[in-house]
């Protein structure tokens, strides 16, 4: 049993990933991407960076990876999480609806943010209790999520959207929105409750000798002990 | 088989917002260029072997589909011409 962390060219956030598990007593293990893909992985983590230069669009070259129609092939069975770049590649995959672009300031935004907890049924949010705020940080220059307003309302319907940017009270206003995404979205979740992306970083709040917060903790320890 | 020169043209939707055409349009002010509307879009041209110019713009029109355009965000224009 052990969390596969696949790395793609430009990813960089892989080892962050393993370093947060291994903090947390968890095992993970990155996975090249032309590797064989783990028979006995329980989850997968697509993780931050810059895959391929974000050539063409931020993500869409590691979605068209062989190791991907693997990943797709276990969706609903294990749990599989995008954390920013990994949201765009899930994203360009079509994993979860809707797509990642430029940021509405087109400027790169790395600090803290606040998110509050719209689910809690999922594995990644099972631990927090709906309306929780919690602090992590960002670090992206197209973390922009826009969907169709049909797309949006399906999603909100379905009790589909995982996080939304707020400030340190809950409250989902536009100056909480680093980003300009549609209705402050930061995280949605798939076809099957336990595949899931966001923009925001858990792996980097979750160690406190090297973070403000750890408030990721509960979302990867969530992603690892799941039995989806 | 007859070789045809393809064209794919990716543009944002009509709507969705371009902060790097606007700071583009900036930078054309500050040039001192009175100027209104300014798009961004993306082109490319790649040669595609096919009997007719129907089915090369199928195939073109396939590679933006599948590739060269998201559909949550863009709108592509195809252009053929045998080459």
């Amino acid at each position: 049993m052990s969390i596969a962390v696949i790395q793609f060219g430009g990813s960089n956030c892989d080892r962050d990933v393993v370093t947060a598990a291994d903090h947390l007593g968890l095992t993970a293990h990155r996975v090249w991407h032309t590797d064989a893909f783990p028979t006995d992985a329980s989850g997968v983590v697509l993780p931050g960076g810059f895959s391929y230069g974000d050539y063409l669009r931020p993500g869409v070259m590691a979605a068209q990876s062989p190791i991907m129609s693997q990943v797709e092939a276990r969706l609903g069975r294990v749990p599989v999480l995008g954390i920013c770049n990994g949201a765009q590649v899930g994203a360009e995959a079509g994993i979860v609806p809707g797509s990642f672009t430029t940021n509405t300031s087109a400027r790169f935004r790395c600090e803290w943010v606040h998110c509050r907890v719209e689910t809690t049924s999922t594995p990644f949010t099972a631990a927090f209790d709906e309306g929780d705020v919690l602090q992590l940080p960002i670090a992206h220059g197209a973390g922009r999520y826009l969907a169709d307003q049909e797309t949006v309302h399906a999603l909100e319907e379905d009790d589909r959207i995982l996080l939304r940017y707020c400030d340190a009270s809950g409250e989902t206003s536009p100056a909480a929105n680093p980003n300009g995404s549609v209705g402050n979205i930061a995280g949605v979740i798939g076809t099957h409750r336990s595949t899931a992306v966001m923009m925001p970083h858990p792996e980097r709040a979750t160690v406190p000798a090297v973070a403000r917060s750890s408030d990721g903790a509960p979302i990867l320890r969530g992603l690892a002990e799941s039995v989806s | 088989m007859p070789r045809f020169a393809a064209a794919v043209t990716v543009r944002l939707k009509p709507g969705v917002l371009d902060p790097e055409a606007e700071t583009t349009s900036a930078a054309l002010e500050r040039l001192g260029f009175d100027h209104h509307g300014l798009v961004h879009a993306d082109r490319f041209e790649v040669l595609v072997e096919a009997d007719t110019a129907e089915t090369a713009e199928s195939t073109a029109s396939q590679m933006a589909e599948q590739l060269l355009a998201n559909p949550t965000l863009h709108t592509y224009e195809i252009e053929v011409q045998p080459e």
